[in-house]
């Protein structure tokens, strides 16, 4: 159960950006910019951090949500599993092996990220903008990890539900909408 | 040294904001709302400040503790004391209510994880007269700041050595709120 009384028809993150809406407006516009905004990363590569730094929280309603919209994205449902489990075997390129374990030191704390590692990505080809993109998804996930968690917000079972929730996510992307969780 | 290529006359989140311009703007919206503005919450504009400036000490995230701190400062009418306290995690110490410790003490749970903020902390909490918005509230600045924090330091940005001119920062955000331009320092200070 929630610790705050939430609107039962809205589980995990999308019932908190309810509750507060003069917050949950910037929140939003944030993501929209750099999950859907102009990039030289693809919009399924940016669902991957944002899914490999809620699996390294242990975030079980994000990481269903975001694996959901990579899978839909890229149009493969293997690649963010890979991505998550065996990241060295995953099937993505270099600059993006080398962007996730940027993430995934951010997860854990800002100072892991070594010159090496940022050396690393930009041997690989990754822009100044890409690696600032990556650190600042790799952050805001772990402001929307803690928030859902620490809110003790509802996470539903049932698969089908983050098919339908990554459905909206790439047709609607992340801003408020009219009727948006309708169909949830 | 930076990972990236930043300005160098601006410290911390700033240096990001001029990188960064787009992304500047709903981050210092959300923290114009979170923070400063009087009226979005029952929590003063210095609790606020003080569960920020906690978090990232918990981070140790320097640049944005001194800031926060700094800030929280000006905003409770300059006592550096319970601030002094506050960097120091001397949170049971502190001259501040004990609704504002239970709340910090939510805060330092979710600087560790979301999922370690138990029923009793949220219990306590309630027990010393916090609302469930203010719950909320605590929880919204501590997660924000796991982001702050990560992204001023993951990026390696300049966290200058001065004391004073936290100081600076802070009296001026603290009038001012965070909409308005930044510091341009000589670097290094």
């Amino acid at each position: 159960m929630p610790h705050i009384p939430l609107n039962e028809k809205l589980p995990g993150i999308t019932g908190l950006l309810d509750y507060r809406k003069d917050t949950a407006l910037p929140i939003r516009e944030l993501t929209q910019i750099l999950l859907r905004g102009p990039s030289t990363l693809t919009e399924g590569e940016r669902e991957l951090i944002a899914a490999v730094v809620s699996h390294g929280n242990e975030c079980a309603f994000c990481t269903a949500a975001h694996t959901a919209a990579a899978d839909v994205l890229l149009n493969d449902t293997t690649i963010a599993e890979k991505v998550k489990h065996e990241p060295e075997a995953a099937p993505v390129s270099d600059k993006m092996k080398a962007l996730l374990a940027i993430a995934r030191a951010v997860q854990k704390n800002g100072k892991l990220v070594t010159t090496a590692m940022a050396d690393e990505a930009r041997a690989h080809g990754a822009t100044d903008m890409e690696l600032h993109d990556t650190v600042l998804i790799a952050a805001l996930f772990s402001l929307y990890n803690r928030y859902v968690d620490g809110l003790a917000s509802i996470t539903p079972s049932e698969p089908a539900f983050y098919e339908r929730l990554a459905a909206i996510l790439k047709d609607k992307g992340y801003l408020p909408s009219e009727n948006r969780y309708a169909d949830l | 040294m930076p990972h990236i290529n930043l300005p160098e006359e601006y410290p911390g989140i700033r240096s990001l904001f001029m990188f960064s311009p787009v992304t500047a703007l709903p981050l210092n919206n959300l923290v114009q709302t979170l923070l400063h503005d009087p009226a979005t919450s029952t929590l003063t504009p210095g609790e606020r400040e003080l569960i920020a400036a906690y978090t990232s000490s918990l981070n140790e995230c320097k640049y944005c503790s001194n800031t926060h701190g700094a800030i929280a400062k000006y905003q409770l009418g300059g006592n550096s004391t319970v601030v002094k306290d506050i960097l120091q995690q001397d949170v049971a110490n502190a001259a501040i209510s004990n609704k504002l410790k239970a709340l910090l003490h939510i805060a330092g749970r979710v600087q560790q994880s979301g999922k370690s903020v138990s029923e009793g902390d949220i219990a306590q909490a309630r027990e010393e007269g916090a609302t469930d918005r203010e719950i909320h509230d605590t929880v919204l600045i501590a997660a924000a700041f796991c982001m702050f924090n990560r992204y001023v330091d993951g990026l390696a940005t300049w966290a200058p050595a001065d004391d004073a001119l936290y100081d600076a920062i802070g009296k001026q955000r603290a009038a001012e709120g965070y909409m308005t331009k930044p510091f341009v320092v000589d670097h290094p200070a």
